[in-house]
């Protein structure tokens, strides 16, 4: 067998970058899956015969320095325009509200006054998040010893605050760290409008819209930028499983080996310096370097184990709050629903069920006591309208990410499975009566089954709440925020590390940077 | 027409820690106040014969020592007696004492867990070392970071220093102690439910948030913060009530030859080519000043007392956007008899200091949750104190006054006014919680004030009941608060600033904000603060 310059552990999109950007930098990469395809949560599985879906079921922010660095356009992933979908906040009284473009350039269905209203609010959330953007693709900023280049970074940042202007820098600074329904409230006044986009704040955290620092969530979603769009999301053709399909092509062109099946069990770690890894098999194979695209609790205490690590970082790791919240329904439908309001034309865009801003707030109480939402809040798409190899002829796939499923059911998921599926669904049937009875099959993953399922823990799929005290120099544990670890040679490249989850390739791509930055990467 | 060097409006404690300064500076000030008494919501009042009740404000610790020595209170009359002692109580029958002695508390702990014991010397000493690093923040003047002058880059450059001499995983630490909710921050020490509330209870008196609300934590540090006669973290309950605070800022004020005007509501502060000119009571009386420096609340100050069209339009919205919803409601008791509280032992010490009925942040939350609705708790949490044992002076011998601040309570009950029906339900709900953990105790009851965010707006003059004069958060604290661009006292109108609770740093009773206004309003001047003592690291 050939040895390896760099092991990379989890073969998720962004295991898939990190090995990709070495490879092309000529290193020896090796990624270990333990599962038996690529793509962690970006697989395309069948949950019912005939019918595929994918658990991210819409790319929004894929970053454009991996979809070049990778060169992806050139496998096959198109990121035409014509795939953008609107976002419609659904009403159950009456007509919905449709954001067109990116994020909203056009809101159809609201009185001219709110349209007017919302161009000023989406022209400062994108000015704004497009400060913070620059900060994402680069290490968290160092608050000690800070290389040249990452001052520059951060005095770029400064300086395009200051370009704001000096109320608009004040309006800035005063918001950042606001809760979204109280900023909201300063200028909007539609609950479809200011409930999308509560829910589109707190998608993914255990926090409500009333939470204090529940505007960065808004801000998260609006660095994301796809066809170059900023805003936009897309139906990837071929679904998300093209885009990892994409992403094993591109690695297996640039020279990665990949082996699947191939759990970790541990990773060997001799005088303070990470020098290979073991697999559940027993197998030892050694690396110079090891890369780990894990969640870093599973990295740093199952992986390498407290005895090699010092006991405050021991204490910050274990301390990391990742007990996710959100559930992935799938619905085998007999065929294409009807949501109330929705025009023909707009049938493949994202539906969000979230009525208002105390809507959301009421559906996230529950969460903190250990209890699931009796009126649970939702974003529905329909994937297999625009990618009709999805579903058999006539059916229809339908995916929703349903919000909130504490991992830490008090009753047990065992229990409460039932009852929220029934929940979600008379919420649906709400919005789209009768689509009960073409329900042909429904699978519901709680974040104890997608922990199961994709090897994360708490079922997060930030691998840790992207939340402020778990950003930036913080994220995972001060002392791995860089993607170096205290652990000689160990890297992290996951979500779990900056800028945070979703399918963007970030934390992959920066990894990548450190590693070949650094002396003897 | 005599013209004041300087009118304060309101004789709110921190209206009067302005005046007294301003007084002693040199300048001849005029404070008026629109009730009959004076102290704002530091009072004793006497509502039924015999007894006196702290009806709004009831303990004493953040008062500043600097401005306690400054103006010579203890001189003037007050009197500040350290308590100690204080406990939660379990709903099955138990309590979690609280003492100020390290080493006795931690033994407390260890009664319902080992592990959390020893997670307390842990625990004390991080969140220590978070309250050396913001206590030179209070007593300072926010820095305004748009700005270039010197003076503001200098402060930033000091914060800075400060900052970076944490090291880099303090200053990590710093950074996401400030973000973290008070429960996550608890989550990583303790166990155990009635510890982690003990603690908890600190992080949201006061807040229109829970405790499992970002950005908690950072509120535990005003109540570590304090300090009585030296005594770093203690509280005391000030002879006499919280009126003798005032009472004392009145008496030095008047003694360096300051007037008070007492039934004296000011209609407007009169603003002519953009600086302020003075003030008009209800009923017309004009009263001229160089200077006129508002203790009210920001909302009232600049949506009542001054003209729109005086104001910039952004300057009028941001204030617009301001919030300052209240959360608390107060029940006060005059009891024929000690309570007694079965829980405790006999003659316990914990009855002299702060007791409280709710044993979990869970209870906590739910109770915020009911606020966020627009309903009173149906499980409010109590701060319950009996200052009586300990001060003679406020009821007959024998007999006590009890101060319950209860959260939370709703500025509007669902969207609609409080009504007198609401207010006596309220006040029900408390009574009831009491009596669940101390029987008789209905019964000892002689006289009963119950307020409601309705009567503190009413009464005091705290919009929407806010006791902060605005709401804690991000976006209205340092050189956000009250807003961006006006956060160092001055406001748009030349000559008019502003001294209360709506300014950096906030509420409680501190004084520190009337400090910080007087420093910045004598510096315009370009007259000397050498009479104003720096601020002393307490801990």
């Amino acid at each position: 067998m050939t040895s390896s310059d760099v092991i990379v552990i989890g073969g998720g999109h962004n295991g898939l970058v990190c090995a990709t950007f070495l490879a092309k930098a000529g290193r020896k990469v090796l990624v270990l899956e333990a599962g038996d395809e690529v793509g962690g949560a970006g697989r395309t599985h069948e949950f019912a015969p005939g019918y595929r879906v994918s658990m991210a079921h819409l790319l929004n922010r894929l970053h454009p320095e991996v979809v070049k660095g990778l060169e992806l356009e050139s496998l096959g992933l198109s990121f035409s325009p014509a795939r953008q979908v609107p976002s419609i906040a659904l009403s159950e009284r009456g007509a919905p509200l449709i954001l067109t473009g990116a994020y909203g350039e056009t809101l159809e269905g609201a009185d001219p006054a709110e349209q007017r209203a919302w161009a000023n609010v989406r022209a400062q959330l994108l000015r704004y998040a497009g400060i913070l953007k620059p900060l994402l693709a680069r290490r968290p900023p160092s608050l000690d010893a800070m290389a040249v280049g990452e001052a520059a970074a951060l005095a770029m940042t400064g300086l395009a605050l200051k370009r704001l202007g000096r109320e608009d820098m004040r309006d800035f600074l005063r918001v950042l760290l606001m809760n979204v329904a109280d900023f909201l409230d300063e200028e909007l006044s539609d609950d479809r409008l200011k409930g999308l986009l509560a829910f589109d704040a707190v998608l993914g955290s255990h926090l409500g819209p009333r939470s204090p620092t529940s505007l960065l969530g808004l801000y998260y979603r609006l660095t994301g930028e796809t066809g170059g769009l900023t805003g936009g999301q897309l139906q990837p053709a071929g679904g998300m499983g093209a885009v990892m399909a994409a992403l094993h092509a591109a690695a297996e062109k640039s020279g990665v080996t990949i082996r699947s099946s191939a759990p970790v069990a541990r990773i060997l770690v001799e005088d303070g310096r990470a020098t290979g890894v073991a697999l559940e098999s027993g197998e030892e194979i050694r690396a110079g370097i090891i890369v780990s695209a894990a969640n870093p609790r599973t990295t740093f205490l199952d992986l390498v184990g407290p005895r090699h690590l010092d006991t405050g970082f021991v204490r910050r790791v274990r301390n990391i709050r990742m007990n996710g919240d959100a559930a992935k329904l799938h619905l085998a439908l007999d065929r294409t629903p009807e949501f109330t309001g929705v025009p023909l034309e707009h049938r493949n865009a994202r539906l969000v069920i979230a009525p208002s801003t105390d809507h959301v707030e009421r559906a996230f109480n529950p969460a903190k006591y250990g209890a699931f939402s009796p009126e649970p809040v939702t974003e529905i798409t329909l994937p297999s309208i625009d990618n009709p190899s999805l579903a058999p002829r006539g059916g229809c796939v339908l995916s929703a990410t349903v919000q909130y499923a504490p991992y830490a059911l008090r009753e047990g998921w065992e229990i409460g499975r039932p009852k929220f599926l029934a929940a979600i669904l008379d919420v649906l049937e709400r919005h789209a009566p009768g689509i009960g009875a073409t329900v042909r099959h429904a699978e519901l993953l709680t974040p104890v089954d997608i922990e199961a399922r994709y090897r994360m823990p708490g079922g997060h799929w930030h691998h840790g709440e992207l939340q402020a005290d778990q950003m930036l120099m913080s994220r995972p544990v001060f002392g791995a925020e860089g993607y170096d670890t205290p652990v000689a040679g160990l890297f992290l490249a996951g979500s779990g590390s900056h800028p945070g989850g979703g399918i963007s390739g970030v934390p992959g791509m920066n990894a990548a940077r450190r590693i070949l930055g650094m002396k003897g990467g | 027409m005599k013209t004041w060097d300087a009118i304060v409006v309101g004789a709110g404690h921190n209206g009067l820690v302005n005046a007294c300064y301003l007084q002693r500076a040199g300048l001849d000030v005029l404070v008026v106040e629109k009730n009959d008494w004076i102290g704002g919501a530091a009072v004793s009042r006497s509502l039924t014969p015999g007894f006196l009740y702290s009806n709004c404000s009831y303990v004493c610790s953040l008062f500043r020592p600097e401005i306690m020595r400054d103006l010579e209170l203890p001189k003037y009359g007050l009197q500040v007696i350290s308590y100690e002692g204080g406990a939660v109580f379990t709903q099955d029958g138990d309590y979690l004492a609280n003492y100020r002695d390290h080493h006795a508390h931690r033994r407390e702990f260890a009664r319902f867990s080992k592990k959390d014991a020893e997670a307390y010397d842990r625990y004390a000493r991080d969140v220590t070392r978070q309250c050396r690093f913001i206590q030179p923040l209070l007593m300072r003047t926010a820095p305004d970071p748009t700005s270039f002058k010197p003076r503001d880059i200098g402060e930033l450059v000091y914060l800075g220093r400060k900052f970076a001499g944490l090291g880099a995983r303090e200053m990590a630490d710093t950074l996401r102690f400030w973000t973290m909710s008070i429960s996550d921050f608890l989550d990583e020490y303790f166990e155990t439910d009635v510890i982690k509330a003990n603690f908890a209870l600190s992080g949201i008196i006061g807040t229109a948030l829970g405790p499992m609300s970002p950005g908690t934590a950072y509120v535990l540090l005003h109540h570590y913060m304090g300090e009585v006669d030296g005594s770093v973290g203690a509280w005391g309950y000030a002879r006499g009530g919280m009126g003798a605070i005032t009472r004392a800022l009145a008496d030095s004020f008047r003694a360096t030859g300051g007037t008070i005007r007492t039934g004296a509501e000011v209609e407007q502060i009169l603003v002519r080519g953009g600086r302020t000119e003075g003030i008009v009571l209800t009923g017309g009386e004009e009263i001229r000043a160089r200077l006129v420096v508002s203790n009210a609340d920001v909302k009232r100050t600049f949506l009542k007392l001054v003209e729109e069209k005086e104001l910039p339009d952004i300057f009028l919205r941001r204030v617009r956007n301001f919030r300052m919803r209240g959360s608390s409601g107060k029940v006060n008791i005059a009891l024929d008899s000690m309570p007694e509280f079965p829980a405790l032992p006999p003659d316990s010490p914990c009855l002299r200091a702060d007791l409280h009925f709710t044993d979990s942040v869970e209870r906590m939350e739910r109770a915020y949750d009911d606020w966020k609705a627009g309903r009173w708790s149906a499980d409010p949490f109590l701060d319950v104190v009996i200052p009586t044992t300990l001060d003679p002076t406020m009821a007959p011998p024998g007999k006590h006054f009890m101060s319950c601040f209860v959260q939370y309570c709703p500025p509007k009950v669902e969207g609609r006014d409080w009504t007198d029906a609401d207010r006596d339900a309220f006040g029900e709900t408390v009574i009831s919680q009491i009596a669940d953990y101390s029987p008789g105790f209905r019964d000892r009851i002689v006289h009963m004030e119950v307020r409601t965010p309705r009567e503190l707006e009413a009464e005091v003059g705290l919009t929407e009941g806010n006791i902060f004069q605005g709401e804690l958060t991000f976006d209205q604290l340092l050189f956000n608060r009250p807003v961006p661009g006006y956060a160092q006292y001055r406001s748009p109108v030349g000559g008019l600033y502003i001294c209360g609770s709506s300014t950096h740093p906030g509420g409680g009773v501190m004084g520190a904000p009337g400090r910080n206004a007087a420093a910045e309003i004598l510096r315009d001047l370009k007259r000397g603060i050498e009479h104003m003592s720096p601020a002393h690291d307490v801990i």
